[in-house]
């Protein structure tokens, strides 16, 4: 139940992987079908992130039983990429280094409950984002 | 719970550590809850009596027949034996949860439940006593091996009722919800959906995922939202409402939105919503009129 | 994954069967567009019932398809958006805008079908 799974993602294939292997973690942790989809979509756009940026890297789901009965499914979305050199403005609506829509990040964020980033240029960036069964 | 079964067999390590190490003659715990176990079994008829006549005086269980609790009495105290014996809490978790299930409708309360698991482990404790009190020393290790694992019982069956009762009322929460916001089908393909009261975000986001399924299954085309009974709107409410409005299109389906007050469209409009893209109608005859139109319904003016 | 594109008079049909990763997408724009121009289609319907997710770069790359598309004289319907994809999508900002949708195949057609005629 609380055992932790890991996917190396290097191509478009494994980002198709990653998200259906998180989608089949949240339905099994009792999430609604709609808040599955809200996660697999979040883990499509992290993981993408991960290919197009830092080539390869792996996404970690933890699912989590917290106080009171909560249950939750946390998703860490890393790589050793080149890092994000402003990480607020990554963070903004809009932006984009690769010429996309920008939507990226903050996107993820609306979809998720828990968003955290740590970046350092040159070594890597390391999202976890976490969401909560309602 | 992982961290905490982690702490509590660290725990018993310690604890068994410690008693080994004061009685290098002694029993381990393990042949000591064997013993016990052993005990609890040979006395099982009497020992679930004496506890059912104490959930009686304790006028617990009230909801239920003498019979019924005989019954599951029975089956708690062979799983708490089971307990005891193997130190593993599945089955029993899965008995208390399924337990709850059968009781919480019938209006069993939290504290009945703790009541009974805690008047059993008394029963149980003072059996030992009963037995063990020519030796000291012996009921003093037989208590320290019974202590840890009876708590462990106890909270067992407590967060599991706990938990199944949560799950109870958030699911009566969503009847309700569901209940105060129906989406209406008025002739075919067109439904509307007219919101009353306080939204809060929880609630917008249920209305929206109830709407996008109705518009599937009614197959509608076209959908009016009514907000005239909404009083006011914060930003997170009516950044949903856009949402909505945008998620009906991506299925197919023309949202027109009626009854909206000077207030909300201010909201609308600082969010940076374009009201001109939104497609507004002032009340909800005329939404209804204007959807018969986009249906290529002959309107009848009356 | 290849993406099946059935033709039915002036209209081109794909029907998405599943999961489809980044490079399954962009071969299904450049099949889209070549057909459209081989065929001297009228209107393509992308039927994406069976997409489990619609990303960031699921979406753009439909509205790029509708673009080039329209370049070539042709209008594009996007079908079959389940609830929760689409849900999901409005929150991550997500709106295919300028893209007309319907809710299957058939309104689709339909859609087509009375876009032509209004025009004609």
């Amino acid at each position: 139940m609380s055992a932790e799974t890991q996917i190396l993602v290097m191509s478009d294939r494994d980002v198709v992987a990653a998200r259906q292997q998180g989608r089949a973690l949240a339905l099994e942790a009792g999430f609604s079908a709609s808040e599955a989809t809200l996660i697999a979509t979040a883990i499509s756009e992290l993981a993408r992130n991960i290919v197009s940026y830092a080539h390869q890297g792996t996404v970690t789901f933890k699912p989590l039983n917290g106080h009171g009965g909560a249950v939750g499914l946390t998703i860490v979305a890393a790589d050793s990429g080149p890092g994000i050199r402003d990480v607020s403005q990554a963070l903004r609506d809009g932006y984009s280094s690769s010429g996309g829509l920008g939507l990226g990040l903050p996107g993820v964020k609306r979809l998720m409950d828990e968003f955290e980033i740590a970046s350092r240029l040159g070594s890597g960036t390391t999202v976890t984002v976490t969401k909560w069964r309602t | 719970m992982p961290g905490r079964e982690r702490t509590m067999s660290k725990e018993a390590l310690l604890h068994r550590s410690r008693i080994v190490a004061e009685l290098p003659r002694g029993e381990s715990q393990s042949e000591l809850l064997r013993e016990l176990v052993g005990h609890l079994r040979q006395n099982r008829t009497l020992l679930r009596e004496e506890w059912v006549r104490r959930i009686g005086e304790a006028h617990l269980l009230g909801a239920m027949s003498q019979e019924e609790i005989f019954q599951e009495a029975t089956s708690v105290y062979d799983s708490y034996v089971a307990v005891l014996e193997t130190g593993n809490v599945d089955d029993l978790t899965a008995y208390a949860r399924n337990l709850s299930e059968r009781i919480i409708p019938r209006g069993v309360e939290t504290n009945e439940v703790v009541g009974i698991v805690l008047l059993l482990r008394d029963v149980l404790a003072r059996s030992l006593f009963a037995k063990y009190q020519s030796d000291f020393e012996k009921l003093n290790r037989v208590l320290d091996a019974y202590e840890p694992a009876a708590n462990r019982i106890a909270n067992t069956v407590a967060v599991g009722f706990v938990q199944e009762r949560e799950r109870v009322i958030r699911q009566q929460q969503e009847a309700i919800r569901e209940l105060s916001t129906p989406v209406l089908q008025v002739r075919e393909r067109l439904l509307i959906l007219p919101i009353i009261g306080v939204i809060d975000p929880q609630r917008a986001r249920q209305l929206t995922e109830q709407l996008l399924r109705a518009i599937r299954t009614n197959r509608a085309k076209v959908v009016v939202i009514d907000i005239t009974g909404v009083a006011a709107m914060d930003v997170t409410v009516a950044n949903h409402l856009v949402q909505t409005v945008e998620a009906s299109r991506l299925l197919g389906a023309t949202v027109i939105v009626t009854g909206l007050s000077p207030e909300i469209a201010q909201t609308l409009v600082t969010i940076g919503v374009d009201l001109g893209k939104m497609n507004t109608v002032g009340d909800l005859q005329g939404g209804i009129e204007q959807a018969e139109r986009l249906l290529g319904y002959k309107v009848v003016l009356s | 994954m290849q993406v099946p594109i059935l033709k039915q008079g002036d209209v081109l049909i794909a029907t998405i069967q599943a999961a489809l990763s980044d490079a399954d997408l962009l071969e299904l724009r450049s099949a889209l567009v070549q057909q459209v121009v081989r065929f001297r289609s009228a209107g393509v319907i992308v039927d994406v019932t069976a997409m489990d997710v619609m990303d960031s770069f699921a979406s753009r790359t439909l509205l790029e398809i509708s673009h080039m598309i329209r370049l070539r004289g042709a209008d594009t319907v996007i079908v079959g958006i389940q609830p929760e994809v689409a849900f999901a999508m409005v929150q991550l900002g997500l709106t295919l805008e300028d893209i007309p949708t319907a809710l299957d195949l058939e309104e689709g057609l339909a859609y087509l079908q009375h876009r032509s005629r209004t025009i004609n």
